[in-house]
């Protein structure tokens, strides 16, 4: 592991809407190293895929960010657009939900990957041309060749999202977002994506960062996991250290809500309560309606802390979380990532 | 056979029984007339004699389909009947009007996809004050009627400012630039009303296309703006505009109709009303007849178009 | 602001807003609308002078206090001239869009539900139809029967039919397939009372909208053909005839040519916004065009 690819900081995302402006995300600050591949995970809504727009600058312009979000050292937010362009799909992609839509359906699907190659190095159509054929080929597409002038429409869905890959591939990029990459998709194509992707951090280095709600993709290829809620990021540690000792409330609901074989029929776990309303929320932990263990405290920020090295945790049931938040243990403590 | 072969075929077998129906409909026309035809036709010079002559001529007193087919044999071989009172050959008249009729309603559209299209681009993919304007011309160009629209540019060009004439005509190839000078009024007021429909139609295409998830995904690969909207955007909104251009042509033909009366512009048009002022049946059921068929070729030709633009259309229909 | 409060405010906003005319262009194509109606019935009470009382001192006389339009070649008052007029082409605008509406929505119903065969032989003759230029059709059918104002009604409502067939086609089509009309079918109900209760209040509303644009468009049509001398004819007054009449005296006195061509205007605008209203309540898919 070498350095920080991605860095956010103390990032929020606003939208302005006609009932008031919606606080979609919320103070997000973390880091993401070379290599790694990162999930983040949280139930629809909670802004893991607004973080990730705003990570690419593809916000609407009702949106404000704020914080900053680091790449590689620079921070994205106030780039020119034009600068910002230069980057995306060159050294940041980003891999959207439904492959059925994602792409031009009156372009051959070729022209489509070798355009993103054209659009950020100086090679002539035939260069392109063969380069894309080759990513073809490597993303899995039989027969790159007779394909290669196909309009989408022609290709299945898990063929869809291979060309996806292979479009947000084509420069190699440092970085590469992927929102729930493979929820469209059914299992055994899943998988084969989730392969694809696994294969590709490993030859390319590319740092990965994965938005599902699905816990079992996470648990498949993440490295660590980020877990989000109502736009807040409550809990970041190592995979298997989540599913194994999870500590946030949410989390632990959230894992305890998986059915299992053990289960009697008919007792599926539910969360409590509903996600509160992001024009006007809950000061404090928005978690706090729901949390079977909410105290009085809960009604100011949490901050993230580290409760071990590799764990970071945002809940004043965490003895790191109220050490990070005294002002006499702060300086031992460390603070926030 | 390609699959756009087998389209191109089936929409062409699809047009004829149209036009089929639509001829017996032409034809019926001098049939549906209340009271006599001839009588009315011939108006004062109803004697009699003539009336038995002129119905013999037009052999109204055979069977009905017996008629039809005599009449549209007649038609497939060039004969559109007999102008009663010049005596000229309905086909002779139309010969001479439909070009003036074809280059009106051409030089119309096109200004009007020259002016609608880039306004309508250029109006979604950036709110403000250039949508606001589109706005206004979208309103302004539906609500005003062409032939006022026609009366006032005269009012403006030929009455105020003497700049060009309030109306006549001469042929492209006898004068182009006089020719042109002539149409310029005309089709200013109806490129005017057409342009509106266009840049509703492709802003309001544009605007769907922008929101879309490959546009989204297109920018996300860092694509330039201006190759996102052009290249794609435009390339993906062209099948509903092409559509409503075929559409707007037959209101562009109806339109013709006022607006050659009005500028007094020897097409088609012109021919149909004064035909039927003189209760000239024959010739209004030939100017009817290839302006309706003129029509339906139009959208015969947007449909293979449509067709070419969206594969998907294709290989549906041929499947 | 407590979760109670927030969720009473909505029903405070008035029933005006949430009602029909939702956005403010509807709001003003209605009022516009209110305003052209009540000078079509009422003209005899509006006009402020007899419409056809030729007063030689004021020939060609421009607009003033007493005359807002001016005068034409006979000195009448054109105000009062444009009124009566509409009266007349109103009347033809409405009635045949109302006549299209009349006969077009229950053949769209009928061919939209129940599909197949009764489909294709309703909707074939009515897609033969739509084949033609609107304004070729409807000189066609003068052509026959002869001009009048009558006439014209009906040549308009004969072009709009199929348009409004075809509208309330497509949204029975979706409606149709909607669980709960087969629900009602396994209720036992039958068709004919299927499509009166359930289908039809939910498939009529784009036809709706479609009809009010539609009327703004008629008013033109009308006029067009009047102003060729196929619509209404002398001595019934038209705002067609009128444009006709105005040409001979355009350079010395444009008012006579002005103003009618402005009030045709200033109706299809108000129909186009107020039909742009309903369309949020109505015709939330934009079926209508």
């Amino acid at each position: 592991m070498t350095g920080t690819v991605l860095q956010l900081e103390h990032v929020e995302v606003g939208f302005a809407t006609a009932d008031g402006t919606v606080s979609a995300v919320s103070d997000v600050s973390l880091a993401v190293a070379e290599g790694e591949i990162f999930g983040l995970v949280g139930e629809s809504g909670c802004g893991k895929t607004t973080l990730a727009m705003a990570t690419m600058g593809l916000l609407p312009a009702s949106a404000t960010v704020r914080g900053a979000v680091r790449f590689e050292g620079n921070d994205l937010v106030g780039l020119e657009p034009e600068e910002l362009r230069r980057l995306r799909g060159d050294r940041i992609s980003m891999v959207f939900q439904d492959p059925m839509t994602s792409l031009d359906p009156a372009f051959p699907i070729g022209d489509q990957v070798a355009e993103t190659i054209t659009a950020h190095r100086d090679v002539d159509t035939k260069t392109a041309r063969a380069r894309a054929l080759a990513l073809l080929a490597e993303v899995g597409i039989p027969e790159p060749e007779r394909r290669y002038g196909d309009a989408p429409h022609r290709l299945s869905g898990g063929m869809r999202q291979r060309v996806v890959i292979a479009t947000a591939l084509a420069n190699e990029p440092a970085l590469l977002l992927a929102d729930e990459p493979t929820t469209a998709l059914d299992v055994t194509i899943q998988a084969q994506v989730l392969d694809l992707l696994r294969g590709l951090r490993r030859r390319l280095r590319t740092t990965i960062v994965l938005i599902t709600h699905d816990l079992g993709v996470i648990a498949q290829i993440c490295d660590r996991v980020g877990v989000m809620y109502a736009g807040q990021l409550v809990e970041v540690a190592a995979v298997a250290e989540i599913f194994r000792a999870p500590r946030h409330p949410y989390t632990q609901a959230l894992l305890a809500a998986l059915p299992d074989q053990q289960q009697e029929p008919g007792s599926l776990r539910v969360i409590p309560g509903r996600v509160p309303n992001l024009v006007t929320p809950p000061p404090g932990c928005r978690f706090a309606t729901r949390c079977p263990s909410v105290m009085d405290r809960c009604t100011v920020v949490p901050p993230l802390a580290h409760e071990t090295p590799e764990h970071l945790i945002a809940c004043w049931l965490s003895e790191a979380t109220k050490r990070a938040a005294d002002p006499a243990g702060a300086a031992a403590a460390g603070g926030a990532a | 056979m390609s699959p756009r072969a087998r389209f191109i075929l089936r929409r062409l077998l699809l047009a004829i029984p149209v036009i089929v129906a639509m001829s017996i409909f032409v034809f019926l026309m001098i049939h549906l007339v209340p009271g006599d035809p001839v009588q009315t036709m011939l108006g004062f010079r109803a004697t009699p004699q003539n009336v038995a002559t002129v119905r013999e001529q037009l052999g109204l007193d055979r069977p009905l389909l017996a008629q039809y087919l005599t009449w549209a044999g007649g038609l497939l071989h060039g004969n559109f009947g007999q102008d009663f009172i010049s005596h000229t050959p309905v086909a002779t008249l139309l010969r001479q009007r439909l070009p003036v009729t074809i280059e009106l309603t051409l030089l119309s559209m096109t200004l009007a996809v020259l002016v609608g299209v880039p306004f309508g681009v250029r109006a979604a993919a950036r709110p403000g004050a250039v949508r606001h304007l589109s706005e206004g011309w979208v309103v302004g160009g539906i609500a005003i009627a062409d032939f006022w629209l026609g009366i006032m540019l005269v009012l403006l060009f030929a009455g105020i400012w003497q700049l060009l004439p309030p109306s006549g005509y001469v042929p492209f190839l006898k004068d182009p630039v006089q020719n042109l000078r002539y149409l310029t009024l005309p089709v200013l007021a109806l490129a005017f009303g057409e342009s509106a429909y266009i840049l509703r139609t492709t802003r309001g295409a544009m605007d769907e296309v922008l929101g879309t998830q490959y546009i989204l995904f297109l920018r996300a690969k860092g694509i330039a703006e201006r190759r996102i909207v052009y290249r794609h955007a435009l390339r993906n909104a062209a099948a509903p505009i092409v559509t409503v251009v075929g559409i707007q042509f037959g209101v562009l033909l109806g339109g013709a109709i006022v607006i050659e009366t009005l500028f007094a512009l020897p097409g088609v048009g012109r021919l149909i009303v004064t035909s039927i002022q003189q209760r000239n049946y024959v010739v209004v059921q030939g100017g009817v007849l290839v302006v309706a068929v003129l029509f339906i070729l139009v959208t015969l030709l947007t449909d293979v178009i449509v067709g070419w633009l969206d594969p998907r259309i294709e290989e549906g229909a041929a499947a | 602001m407590s979760l109670a409060v927030a969720s009473a405010a909505p029903a405070r906003r008035s029933l005006w807003r949430r009602g029909i005319l939702s956005s403010r262009k509807g709001r003003v194509g209605f009022a516009i609308l209110v305003g052209l109606v009540a000078v079509a019935v009422f003209a005899p009470l509006i006009a402020p002078h007899d419409p056809n009382a030729i007063d030689a001192s004021r020939i060609l006389a421009p607009p003033d206090l007493a005359h807002p339009f001016g005068s034409d070649a006979l000195g009448r008052d054109v105000l009062s001239r444009v009124i009566y007029a509409y009266r007349v082409s109103l009347g033809v605008a409405v009635g045949s869009t109302l006549l299209a509406f009349l006969v077009g929505v229950p053949l769209g119903l009928y061919a939209g539900y129940h599909g197949g065969w009764v489909d294709t032989v309703i909707m074939r003759p009515i897609d033969m139809v739509l084949a033609l230029p609107a304004m070729l059709l409807a000189v066609a059918l003068i052509a026959i029967i002869g001009p009048g104002t009558n006439i014209s009604a009906i040549a308009i409502a004969v072009i709009y039919m199929p348009i409004l067939a075809r509208v309330v086609r497509s949204s029975t089509l979706v409606v149709a397939s909607q669980t709960y009309i087969e629900a009602a079918r396994a209720r036992g109900t039958v068709n004919r009372k299927i499509i009166a209760r359930h289908v039809f209040p939910n498939a009529v509303g784009p036809a709706i909208v479609q009809a009010t644009v539609l009327m703004g468009f008629a008013l033109q049509i009308e006029a067009a053909l009047s102003f060729l001398g196929l619509g209404a004819q002398p001595p019934t007054p038209s705002l067609g005839s009128m444009l006709a009449d105005g040409r001979d005296v355009l350079t010395q006195a444009p008012w006579v040519e002005i103003f009618p061509g402005l009030a045709i205007a200033i109706t299809v605008l108000a129909f186009n916004f107020f039909g742009d209203g309903l369309r949020t309540r109505l015709d939330p898919k934009g079926v209508a065009r």
